[in-house]
């Protein structure tokens, strides 16, 4: 068989050392034969490798992909530049083959991937310490919304409605589980209304989640929040855009408690949703209250700096149901690329990669603004999202774009029916001039 | 070279790796068009580093490091085997790994169709009716599954169900899946070989059972042989029964969690179905369920409607979303390759699986204490406790003299019902002659054990560092680079 390579003569004697002719008594031994599944599995037939690579491009060549089609959906997948060494090290079997780095003592490199990569997080978000990576932003932010509950004891969580909907769909289910009420602040156009969400932050609210910039591209008012957060004594939670962190503040230098992004655009490809990566930090007071692996700096016998899966008494293997989470597996590979990414970029670097963002974000806007009927759908500044009205639905301005290979932005109308023709687009680096203007003409054909 | 700077101290100011094209459209002042309260006042400190220093730094790091390609990784419970290599071009491949979530239903058909036929397929294996492959790990999948059991008890408006049964042998996971559902865990205790002790199930089974979970084969390697007693007895007090997937490379192709009796199932694709472990992850956790569970299932289902696969979000009854997307397709993309390598012939992975962990068992049995004398399934479960009690070497004093071999230690410590465990998956994908060397070197450990007892206790002597102060870890947290 393909990956099994025990020869006939292995087996044979291997079945003698056992003590027994052949493997059915071992599984005889076992299972009772009234679970025993007495037909083959109903399976295609095993192919070749050959075939595999045939059968799935062949599976896959109609697919619409970012390598084919000028991309301008975002909402936590951004088609960002992956450079080329990223992949070299996601291939490095000694990375991608090891589990968890439980011995340390022959795991050095992944701990110091972590240890590297948690600096990085912490040095992105203005935090003091960042967990070994979580499963995507969604799930880190619901994660963040138990640690907030567990944190002040009660049994509130206010999310902004401009939250990017799935996060609040995942976060309501997580809360669901632990029967916590999550309340929506509601929306003025593409950013919270901050006179209404003065009402709903009470001292029964264990903590107030917002995005920056949102889902539909726009800037919060992050500081004004923090005050009316901390004044009720809950936690401020920011799911923030880690390549936005190269321009905008820092979370941590505007009062946030638990900082989350998707870690997606840090050198991970859009992989149709996932693997991605669940970014989290927080402050050193709740360092006994984050969930998930963290790495830590130790000494060895010989008295060199080495790494460490450590504080770990807040974890599952340990603390059983009363640990702070119940993950295990995490995303130590997207973490990885992540790594190799922002040492690839650098310092000088991901400023660059922002402010080209940001820079076409705003041409493209402006030059789509300026087409008769499409208006921005609010004045508030963005980033490298943006949401416009649009004179037709967007899903049927989407069909036409698909005609010019163009991947439009993402329509509004589901989750936004207050403004229901508007698209969200999503401009990164990778977006050419020739690009946008052939997006700006392909819109202005729109009757 | 034994210990490699971080790349903070490597840095200079002013290197560049990557440099980008410069920008093609008029540029304008940045704070014209952001708020300059918004704005960040001191970049992030990230390093500066030449590429080649970059590239030289993260290979020097993977030199470090162990993996199922550097040697054997016989880690318990954590099914490390063989990750084909096959599976990195397929799940690279244009339309898998460069399609964007978000695009059109109608441009991705070829990644739906992928999702619906694996759903099929890992049914089919389990025995399950329908499956979301939403959750991202196994712990992750655990949650999916215990959400799902909630809400199929609210909607029976069986509101006194507030606990769950946990074996004393189940994995960390499952007592802490339970609690973050928002259940109270009982946990029962096991026989001695690991299966569901029936009177003491039967003292805690009632009107306020939600769900009992179960590993099958349990955490000692040995398939229950009461399973569907087990089952009868839970759903008999109206709860569902819930089957951690961990041990699933023993029994594919030989038994089906859903003959056995269970209500939800769910599957690690980075164990059983071959894709990498990626240093902790990712992985993929599909949930099976049978069909009175599926209104609850994640959003969206991908249906087919006519010839088309669609995602359908109006379910009314489900329990949301666990995950920002569709979970990690990059993941289940490198597993439809693992099944289509293997089709109905899964059924040798877990005969080869088997017949490895007893020849271990078979050929370490005279060294070592046996966890429980009975042939096992996928996994073996030794003990030093005879070798600690005569020689003052434990378990974890094995397990770093195995360092020294060049191989990965198996499990340690677990279950925690087994004193001084070792916990040993040798899976399908190794030779013979890797088992031997394996073997030999277990035997000539437990020899030294017993004539040079110090020589074990003060290793690994030959990796690039010795045992670690975790205590100082955990007592002084150091964790990131602070700058001088």
């Amino acid at each position: 068989m393909r990956y099994i390579p025990i020869t006939q003569a292995d087996k044979a004697a291997m079945l003698r050392d056992i003590g027994v002719s052949s493997t059915e008594e071992l599984f005889a031994a076992n299972i009772p034969a009234d679970v025993r599944l007495t037909r083959p599995l109903q399976l295609p037939p095993a192919i070749t490798e050959m075939e595999i690579l045939s059968h799935v491009a062949e599976l896959t060549k109609s697919n619409a992909n970012l390598q084919d089609y000028a991309c301008f959906l975002g909402g936590g997948a951004y088609d960002h530049y992956i450079p080329s060494a990223v992949d070299t090290f996601l291939r490095r079997g000694e990375f991608l083959t090891a589990y968890t780095p439980y011995q340390p003592e022959i795991s050095q490199g992944v701990l110091q991937v972590i240890y590297e990569y948690q600096s990085m997080v912490c040095a992105l978000t203005g935090m003091d310490l960042s967990n070994a990576s979580m499963y995507d932003g969604a799930s880190a932010l619901a994660e963040a919304a138990g640690m907030v509950v567990a944190q002040t004891g009660r049994k509130k969580v206010v999310i902004a409605g401009s939250v990017h909907p799935n996060y609040r769909r995942v976060v309501k289910t997580y809360m669901h589980g632990i029967g916590v009420e999550v309340v929506e602040a509601p929306l003025d156009h593409c950013e919270l209304d901050l006179n209404k969400l003065a009402g709903l932050i009470t001292e029964e609210v264990a903590g107030f989640i917002v995005q920056q910039p949102n889902f539909l591209g726009h800037v919060e008012q992050v500081r004004a929040i923090e005050a009316m957060v901390h004044a009720k004594g809950g936690l401020y939670v920011v799911c923030a855009d880690p390549i936005s962190l190269a321009l905008l503040e820092a979370p941590g230098n505007y009062g946030a408690d638990i900082v989350v992004a998707e870690g997606q655009s840090l050198g991970n490809a859009p992989s149709f949703g996932g693997p991605y990566l669940g970014v989290m930090a927080t402050r050193e007071k709740f360092a006994r209250r984050i969930p998930g692996r963290i790495v830590g700096a130790t000494l060895d016998t010989r008295g060199q700096r080495a790494f460490v899966l450590t504080l770990q008494a807040r974890e599952q293997h340990i603390r059983r149901e009363k640990a702070t989470s119940n993950i295990c597996s995490n995303e130590a590979l997207n973490a990885l690329a992540a790594t190799v990414y922002l040492t690839l970029v650098g310092k000088e670097g991901l400023r660059e990669v922002a402010n080209l963002c940001v820079q076409k974000a705003h041409y493209a806007a402006a030059r789509i603004a300026k087409l008769p009927g499409y208006q921005m759908a609010c004045k508030s500044a963005f980033f490298k999202e943006f949401t416009v009205n649009c004179p037709k639905p967007a899903d049927e301005i989407n069909k036409l774009l698909l005609g010019k290979k163009i991947l439009g932005g993402i329509p509004s109308s589901v989750d936004y029916p207050h403004i229901p023709n508007a698209m969200t687009i999503a401009v990164t680096e990778k977006r050419t001039k020739g690009e946008i203007d052939a997006l700006v003409a392909a819109l202005g054909e729109v009757k | 070279m034994s210990t490699v700077p971080l790349i903070f101290e490597k840095s200079t100011s002013g290197k560049r790796a990557i440099t980008f094209p410069r920008c093609d459209v008029p540029e304008v002042a940045l704070e014209s068009l952001i708020p300059s309260e918004l704005l960040r006042q001191k970049p992030a400190a990230l390093p500066e580093v030449s590429e080649i220093e970059a590239v030289r730094h993260f290979t020097q790091l993977s030199r470090r490091n162990h993996g199922v390609d550097v040697d054997f990784y016989p880690l318990g419970s954590c099914t490390m085997k063989y990750n084909p290599k096959v599976n990195e071009e397929v799940c690279r491949m244009p339309g898998v790994g460069f399609a964007h979530p978000l695009q059109p239903a109608e441009t991705a058909q070829g990644n739906l169709k992928m999702l619906h036929t694996m759903e099929q397929w890992l049914c089919e294996v389990t025995g399950m009716d329908r499956m979301t492959l939403q959750p991202a790990a196994g712990a992750h999948g655990e949650l999916t599954g215990i959400l799902l059991i909630k809400a199929y008890h609210e909607s029976r408006a069986d509101l006194a169900r507030k606990k769950v049964i946990v074996p004393d042998s189940a994995h960390g996971t499952n007592p802490a899946t339970a609690a973050m559902a928002g259940f109270e865990v009982v946990s029962v205790k096991s026989n001695a070989d690991g299966s569901v002790d029936l009177a003491a199930l039967r003292e805690v089974v009632g009107a306020d059972t939600a769900a009992l979970m179960m590993t099958n084969p349990s955490t000692l390697g040995l398939f229950d042989p009461n399973v569907t007693e087990v089952a009868a007895i839970v759903h008999k007090a109206g709860g569902l029964v819930y089957y951690d997937g961990a041990n699933m490379n023993a029994i594919m192709g030989y038994a089906r969690p859903g003959d056995m009796g269970f209500d939800v199932v769910h599957l690690n694709l980075h164990k059983t179905f071959s894709t990498p472990h990626g240093g902790g992850g990712p992985g993929s956790g599909p949930v099976g369920v049978k069909k009175i569970l599926e209104p609850f299932l994640p959003v969206p289902v991908v249906q087919m409607q006519g010839e088309q696969y669609v995602w359908d979000w109006n379910r009314p009854q489900s329990i949301g979303k666990v995950h920002g997307h569709y979970g990690n397709f990059g993941v289940v993309a490198r597993a439809y390759a693992y099944c289509l390598a293997y089709g109905p012939e899964l059924k040798e992975v877990s005969e080869y699986a088997v017949l490895n962990a007893n020849y271990i068992m078979a050929k370490l049995r005279d060294y070592y204490d046996l966890a429980f004398d009975r042939f096992c399934m996928h996994e073996c479960v030794l003990s030093a406790k005879t070798l600690r009690n005569e020689h003052g070497v434990k378990t974890l004093d094995i397990a770093k003299r195995l360092l020294d071999e060049g191989v990965h230690p198996p499990t340690i410590y677990f279950p925690l019902i087994v004193e001084e465990a070792i916990m040993i998956e040798p899976t399908e994908t190794e030779d013979k002659a890797t088992l031997d060397r394996f073997i030999d070197a277990m035997q000539r450990i437990a020899k030294e054990a017993k004539e040079d007892p110090e020589r074990v206790k003060s290793a690994p002597h030959t990796t690039v560092v010795g045992r670690l102060d975790e205590a100082l870890a955990a007592r002084k947290p150091n964790l990131r680079y602070r700058g001088d």
